[in-house]
């Protein structure tokens, strides 16, 4: 389709400000802009078509199955949407007195309280805009704890192999060496090989638990405990908290601070990449580092963004967990491993699990067997479901199993869909023996088919370039 | 796959050719195939040091990084510039197109001949 | 209690049933007896959606929402046109996840470009990426960008927003890097102290335009000594200055990075927001986060894509420059949208009326006795003025549903968009007249 600036016609465009009543200043000399920016010029009529068009193009959990492993697309209900466009909360300035942002302060402190009693934290900070924005936030916690006990000699954080591209970069951003311990074969923490790793100069450990193949690593207080025993401290990567809320908490599990993903774990939408809002949780002992804003509080503490974060994002979240509740917080996360298992279970006979036994709330898919045997990879599969109006699962992570498909249904999928699901993939098992071309030129119905990274890698063009 | 005779090869399918007093290094053909197709490469500066084992700079594919593992230790005298405007000259041509050239060369790694190369990679 | 579970009780039995088990604590066998949550949590019963409606509604109603807000510091109020509020709202474009799949993401991704686009254009650079979490994570991060081996060292203007200093700060403190503020001098950088601490260790030096106290500095002048040096020189603009404002480009930045709520976005409080980020083509493969790029399909069809992923923390790992893995997409939506439908000359009427209507309120204001300008030079929408009885004042302006300045270093700092009309503005001359009185 045609890019904006492809329908923008000169002179046209939109009535939106009354003619200005006070006498026009001019910009001193100097400094004027010499062109004018290339903006579209549009109606609106233009515009709401574009932008419709677009989003036709755009594939929403409204529209189908989204079973994309580790993401928890689950539903995003629409009162969370309404809460957060109450123009109370949408038109109050972050410097605005504190008497008159009382209502905003009360979603916060409601929120916070809610979530450490979810987590077994004791404080949390809402400043972090996403998940990789909250694992720096928390790292840097670990980092100024030993830092305030002038324990200068702790310059290397643990991560298993296992672990998301995240959790090294943000260990990297931290200033901190990247130990990479190799997992056990079914992704947990092996014990021997994190023992053989820490010492007097162990910062930390970063983990997932249930891990990034959706098993839960039963050794987890042993884990956490050798940790501190080293002197270091555990933090949590709440990727995976839809799993386990309401039933069992990271507190308890010896974790010292962690993130929360509140567009995964607590329904916020992805907005097609953001924003998001990753929450800071911690034990007692780590609260006087949690970041503040220098205006708004004072200088000279840590601070990863401006203000107190993503407000609208946590009035989504609080409207959600106020929907759920005590008993709706268990059961929605129980009914994602319910759902996980289930699917799972319809799966296998054809396609073949990395791990066959209970799963928490996703699973991966190896298809290594099948793409040695049809000459079909996880690739193909993956981009045939879309021609069913399934998004594809998680393609090739975790590294640690080749060829992996990683689905995660969700507690918001019903029995019919999981079972229609499953056919699908039975379906394809089939058609990649009898016509692998078929799946390889995969998919056929959409706007465009296999776009050309290569060629897009090897000379970007990242902008329109006007005649 | 094409092993070219007159060159060197390390473990790691770097080749390495003796040019006066410099070794020039790319990357073998067996490495490119088995990396695909190659969209960046991360040079080092002139006058940096290499080490014999370590890393000297990386190759780019769409969904992959690899690390360039120098053959040599020395210091790096010239550098292939036309590499940053066309990766895929290591894909093409992967023996014309060198990345590298280090001079004051003080170490090198076992370096197999072209024979030796060939049966290495039959067993890869 | 509210529930998103659709399946019914007899189902999930159903389920259960169908892989084995007998209860649902058996999904949970893999974790530690001792370690199950064995009481309720400590939160309130689950609510019915009305019910939820009516408690977030009174949540909502005790926040003040003022008529006239003359607060900006970091977040401003322009009017934002209707269109601009529900296209986001649509279910595919809130909902979807990042475009990794482009076969079915092409209207985000084709978004995301558009927005590139407009942000060059805007900016006067050459690439754009596809945006970060807000305007200070945008300034931390090109300070990273413009670090190398040799050159570790990040200056920045104390004239600055206090919050994007710190956050520069702290990110620096993580890769412990070194940060220098530079000193200010009658509210503006004192080039004479930024020439006394460049040197071939400073990687990079950062200028917000207009600065913190609204005024307008000599960037063209701090770039050439910054590049004199060696040195990278990092500019942080408003957006809707830009729209008539010399150029970044112009101004000989290597980078330009801003906050991009005032393109379309409410001030919510602090957030979401948009931190947007561009460079020299030269320098677009050191650019962070996500970046949208051109190419085809195999039927030679235009299509859009996640491109130069290979820089990134997925492929990356320890050794990517930033961890971000995701952008403000819906923010990034929103900012295209609010400048196709202003279009160029909707944004430069935005600025204009924003200059004129800020110097109409501050040589009212002046007019009075006791109140001046804190700093006599070049403003865009922004001013601090020096006045007594600030709290006073603030107090007898809310009650007029105005929100006033921001009480700020003894002083009050004022800013004015196009909201604000002539009549308002008289309004709040005289409420000021009257407390001073």
């Amino acid at each position: 389709m045609k890019l904006i600036f492809e329908k923008s016609v000169p002179g046209r465009k939109c009535d939106i400000l009354p003619k200005c009543d006070v006498p026009a200043v001019k910009l001193p000399e100097g400094l004027s802009r010499e062109i004018a920016p290339h903006l579209p010029e549009m109606s609106e009529t233009d515009v709401s078509r574009h932008y419709t068009e677009l989003n036709k193009q755009v594939h929403g959990v409204n529209c189908g199955f989204y079973p994309l492993g580790s993401c928890t697309m689950k539903y995003n209900p629409r009162i969370d949407e309404e809460a957060a466009a109450m123009e109370g909360f949408t038109n109050i300035h972050p410097l605005a007195p504190k008497s008159s942002v009382r209502g905003a302060l009360e979603v916060l402190d409601t929120l916070r309280a809610d979530l450490c009693e979810i987590t077994g934290m004791d404080g949390m900070t809402f400043q972090p805009a996403a998940g990789a924005h909250g694992e720096f936030t928390g790292v840097l916690l670990i980092k100024q704890y030993h830092d305030s006990h002038g324990d200068t000699k702790r310059t290397k954080i643990i991560v298993p192999d296992s672990a998301h591209g995240t959790n090294p970069a943000t260990a990297a951003m931290c200033g901190y060496q990247v130990v990479n311990i190799p997992s056990a074969p079914d992704g947990c923490v092996d014990l021997e090989a994190l023992k053989s790793v820490l010492g007097e100069d162990t910062a930390g450990l970063m983990l997932t638990n249930p891990n990034t193949v959706g098993i839960f690593d039963e050794n987890i207080l042993e884990i956490t405990k050798l940790v501190h025993e080293a002197g270091g401290l555990c933090y949590y990567d709440g990727a995976n908290t839809n799993a386990i809320m309401g039933v069992v908490r990271p507190g308890d599990m010896g974790f010292d601070c962690i993130h929360l993903n509140l567009h995964k774990t607590f329904a916020t939408p992805h907005g097609g990449g953001g924003p998001g809002a990753g929450a800071v949780g911690c034990k007692e002992f780590l609260k006087p580092f949690l970041p503040h804003s220098a205006l708004m509080d004072r200088p000279g503490r840590l601070q990863v963004r401006a203000f107190m974060g993503n407000f609208l994002v946590c009035v989504r979240a609080l409207a959600y967990v106020m929907t759920l509740g005590r008993e709706g917080i268990p059961e929605a996360a129980t009914n994602a491993v319910l759902n996980a298992n289930y699917l799972m279970q319809k799966i296998k006979g054809t396609f073949t699990p990395a791990f066959d036994r209970i799963c928490m709330h996703e699973f991966v898919l190896d298809l290594s067997g099948y793409e040695k045997e049809a000459g079909v990879s996880a690739l193909d599969v993956a981009k045939s479901l879309i021609d069913y109006g399934m998004h594809p699962p998680t393609m090739y992570f975790p590294l640690i199993v080749h060829e992996a498909l990683m689905l995660e249904p969700t507690e918001t999928e019903s029995i019919e869909t999981l079972d229609w699901a499953a056919d699908v993939f039975r379906k394809l098992y089939e058609l990649g023996k009898t016509d692998p071309e078929f799946m390889h030129n995969a998919p056929h119905h959409t706007p465009i088919g296999r776009p050309d990274e290569v060629k897009a890698a090897r000379n970007p063009i990242v902008r329109y370039t006007f005649a | 796959m094409t092993i070219k005779p007159e060159l060197q090869y390390s473990k790691d399918h770097e080749w390495v050719k003796k040019e006066d007093d410099l070794f020039v290094i790319g990357i073998s053909d067996f490495a490119q195939d088995a990396l695909g197709d190659l969209v960046f490469v991360n040079l080092p500066e002139v006058g940096d040091a290499v080490t014999a084992g370590e890393a000297f700079g990386d190759v780019e594919s769409v969904k992959a990084v690899s690390d360039l593992l120098s053959p040599v230790s020395g210091t790096v005298a010239e550098i292939n510039e036309e590499l940053l405007d066309a990766p895929e000259m290591l894909n093409n041509d992967p023996y014309g197109a060198w990345i590298i050239k280090v001079a004051d060369v003080t170490a090198t790694e076992e370096l197999l001949d072209a024979a030796a190369y060939e049966a290495f990679c039959a067993e890869a | 209690m509210g529930s998103y579970v659709p399946s019914t009780e007899e189902q999930r039995r159903e389920m259960l049933r169908a892989i084995g088990l007998s209860d649902y604590r058996e999904l949970y066998r893999d974790v530690p007896e001792n370690m199950i949550l064995n009481r309720p949590l400590d939160l309130p019963e689950g609510k019915s959606e009305m019910e939820v409606r009516n408690a977030m509604a009174e949540l909502a109603a005790k926040n003040t929402v003022f008529q006239t807000v003359l607060r900006g510091a970091g977040a401003y109020d322009h009017y934002i046109p209707s269109i601009v509020k529900y296209i986001p709202a649509k279910e595919e474009f809130l909902t979807a996840y990042t475009p990794y799949q482009a076969e079915i993401s092409q209207g985000v991704l084709q978004s995301i470009f558009e927005y590139q686009t407009m942000i060059a254009e805007l900016t006067g650079m050459d690439v754009s990426n596809a945006s970060v979490y807000d305007g200070a994570t945008a300034a931390a991060e090109a300070a990273a960008m413009c670090r190398d081996r040799k050159r570790r060292v990040t200056l920045i203007s104390a004239t600055t927003h206090p919050d994007v200093i710190n956050t520069v700060r702290t990110y620096c403190y993580g890769t412990n890097d070194e940060l220098v503020v530079v000193p200010a001098k009658e509210g503006k950088t004192d080039i004479e102290a930024l020439r006394t601490l460049l040197n071939d260790g400073v990687a990079s030096f950062y200028v917000q335009q207009p600065n913190f106290y609204g005024i307008f500095e000599d960037a063209e002048a701090l770039g050439e000594l910054v590049h004199a040096a060696g040195a990278m020189f990092v500019m942080g603009c408003n957006p809707i200055a830009l729209a008539i404002m010399k150029t970044p480009k112009d101004s000989g930045a290597d980078v330009a990075v801003g906050e991009g709520q005032p393109l379309g976005m409410p001030i919510g409080f602090g957030g979401p927001y948009l931190g947007f980020m561009a460079t020299t083509s030269k320098n677009i493969r050191k650019l962070p986060g996500r970046i949208v790029g051109e190419t085809t399909d195999h039927d030679g069809n235009r299509a859009y894509v996640l491109s130069l992923q290979a820089r990134e923390q997925h492929i990356r790992r320890e050794k990517a420059s930033s961890n971000i893995c995701s952008n403000e997409a819906l923010c990034a939506l929103t900012a295209g949208l609010y400048m196709a439908t202003m279009g160029p000359d909707g944004m430069a009427e935005v600025a204009n009326q924003c200059m004129a209507k800020a110097h109409y309120l501050a040589d009212a204001l002046c007019a009075i006795p006791g109140v001046r300008l804190r700093y006599d030079a070049p403003f865009f929408h922004e001013f601090l003025l020096d006045m007594p009885k600030c709290k006073e004042i603030e107090q007898a302006l809310a009650e007029k549903g105005i929100l006033s300045g921001l009480p700020y270093e003894d002083g009050m700092l004022w800013c004015v968009t196009e909201k604000a009309s002539k009549a308002t503005l008289d309004e709040v001359v005289s409420v000021v007249k009257e407390v001073l009185a």
